[in-house]
């Protein structure tokens, strides 16, 4: 059973994709989820609904409203072009900034839930052994909510892998740049191809149950700061 | 100015704290109260894990807040006991005991061998924490927050979360500590127990505020503000083991104004014990009891009468030599006695506790 070449190509944008998705909300929603996890104003009510929301919103509508936000006309567009970047709509990089949105609550909410059982004593505790705030935060918020940390990004990554609704609003189906593992299956079967369509699909079976099947069997343990 | 001195006023939805105390720069204090006294958050606040604004904290004279001054209390040098052990649980014991060491200014790893030696944890150190013991956890935690060399030591009911074993296995390590550091010690508590046996000076506390302090045996014997102890109201005698009496294996223990006699626990003669009577040990009478079952009897004058808690009894306050013993009575029986201000009485003291 081989794939083609545009398989091929179509998965390695895909793990691209994913990876480089996965990568950027380590690092935004991190300080995302620890804010959640923390504060206590008012408008963690609010704010975590919005962060939450692609998890609800049909693809297609968020899809819609981020084709809008990037287009020329608007001020992410401008501002782009104004960098050399040109509109981001139908590019790879479009596509990352669409998915980063879609998947954010796949990296937001189990980092939320890591942090918030790690608690505010060994915090209070890394104070009183003189480590500042970001110190602490790194040096034993991190290290016991690493378990979270895990799985946020398993979760990330195949979400990312199984959009489809947001790539073809924003990225369309340009082969090596936006046509990922999901639209390559659409045209297939478009084309009536079954039998390439079969394949690429058991592929991506294949891939979601194994990671699905490693976060279940290797339950990491959440550490208690107690 | 040495010493602790501190002002805190601080508004929660059902609780608020309000205290203005200046502590003395050496031995342990106790913050003794009831919990929802404010103990805690007056230790908090000491810290610096809370805020009470416009409060005020010096050390020896160092601002840590004012006006306009705020450390936070990484910036503090001071080491902090919670009450559960907190233990850091991704590291070993020892990367426990190094996380603050390594981060204190001017720390020697000598405070890291000195705090493992104090507090005999030299055989965990390469465990995980996970598997200690209760008792272990604490001891590891109070050498972690030792290892820091603090100027200022604060533990928060280190005991409380251990049973009466885990207890008795830490006391001693705790009473080590306060013979072997040469900084202040705030140690919070509601167990009479554990202030009477370990604390120097005693602050009182009750619903946020200061209820007395003062130094332990004074603060103890004083009837117009009692520290409201119940059935462990009692007094402390700073006292010295003075003679054994092997064939009934006795101990003299000798008291600025007396001595009294107790089984003998193996204390050498010459060392210095602290002595806890309860009032509800000692009974009064007017005449030297001739035949009594109670050996000790010391003589003295009454110097204060007081309320107790129950409408019923009374507390007698007796002064004996330069040192002062309380007895609850009935008021029946100090009727009966006569008892009143600058009267001779006997006091029979049924059981004597040595501390250490």
């Amino acid at each position: 059973m081989a794939l083609s070449p545009s398989d091929l190509q179509a998965i390695w944008l895909t793990v691209r994709l994913a990876s480089v998705v996965t990568a950027i909300l380590l690092v935004l929603g991190t300080p995302i989820a620890w804010w959640l996890a923390r504060t206590r104003t008012w408008w963690k009510g609010p704010i975590g609904a919005v962060v939450t929301l692609p998890l609800v919103l049909p693809p297609s509508v968020l899809g819609f409203y981020l084709l809008l936000a990037m287009g020329p006309e608007s001020v992410v567009g401008k501002l782009t072009q104004a960098l050399g970047i040109g509109p981001l709509p139908f590019t790879f990089w479009g596509l990352a900034v669409a998915s980063v949105v879609y998947s954010l609550p796949f990296m937001v909410q189990p980092l939320q839930a890591a942090f918030e059982a790690v608690g505010e004593r060994p915090l209070e505790v890394a104070a009183t052994l003189r480590a500042s705030p970001m110190d602490a935060f790194f040096t034993v918020a991190v290290p016991l909510a690493l378990p979270g940390f895990v799985t946020a990004s398993i979760l990330t990554f195949v979400h990312t892998v199984g959009e489809f609704g947001v790539v073809l609003m924003i990225g369309g189906n340009l082969p090596g740049a936006t046509r990922v593992a999901s639209v390559q299956i659409y045209d297939h079967v478009q084309g009536l191809e079954y039998t390439e369509a079969h394949r690429l699909a058991a592929v991506m079976l294949v891939f979601s149950f194994l990671v699905l099947l490693a976060l279940h069997v290797w339950r990491p343990k959440p550490k208690r700061g107690e | 100015m040495s010493g602790i001195e501190c002002r805190f006023r601080l508004d929660r939805h059902n609780f608020s704290l309000d205290v203005d105390l200046a502590l003395p720069e050496r031995g342990v204090t106790a913050l003794f109260g009831h919990s929802g006294s404010g103990k805690t958050t007056l230790l908090r606040c000491i810290a610096g894990l809370e805020r009470a604004p416009r409060g005020f904290l010096t050390l020896n004279g160092e601002v840590w807040q004012d006006g306009s001054t705020w450390r936070p209390p990484f910036r503090r040098p001071i080491g902090y006991v919670f009450q559960e052990a907190s233990l850091f649980a991704h590291l070993t014991v020892l990367g426990n005991l190094r996380y603050g060491m390594t981060r204190s200014e001017g720390s020697p790893p000598s405070g890291l061998d000195h705090a493992i030696e104090l507090l005999g944890i030299g055989p965990l150190l390469n465990r995980k924490t996970d598997g200690l013991s209760g008792g272990e956890r604490q001891r590891v935690a109070i050498a972690r927050a030792l290892a820091v060399s603090p100027r200022l030591l604060l533990m928060d009911e280190p005991l409380a979360s251990l049973d009466v074993k885990r207890k008795q296995e830490i006391l001693p390590y705790l009473e080590r500590l306060r013979d072997e550091m040469e900084i202040p010690i705030i140690y919070v508590s509601h167990s009479p127990e554990e202030v009477a046996r370990l604390a120097d000076y005693l602050v009182a506390m009750e619903a946020g505020r200061v209820l007395s302090q003062g130094p332990l045996a004074e603060t103890l014997a004083r009837l117009d503000l009692p520290v409201r102890l119940g059935e462990d109201a009692g007094t402390i005698l700073h006292a010295m083991v003075g003679a054994k009496e092997e064939r009934w294996k006795l101990a003299r223990v000798d008291f600025p104004g007396g001595s009294l006699w107790t089984p003998d626990h193996g204390y050498a003669v010459g060392r210095s014990v602290r002595v806890r009577i309860l009032a509800r040990d000692v009974s009064l009478a007017r005449e030297h009891p001739l035949e009594s079952s109670i050996q000790n009897s010391l003589r003295g004058t009454v110097d204060a009468v007081g309320d107790d808690e129950h409408p019923a009894t009374t507390l007698v306050r007796v002064r004996i030599g330069e040192s002062l013993v309380v007895a609850r009575l009935t008021k029946r029986s100090a009727a009966a006695l006569g008892i009143a201000v600058g009267q001779e009485v006997w006091a029979q003291v049924k059981a004597v506790a040595l501390l250490n």
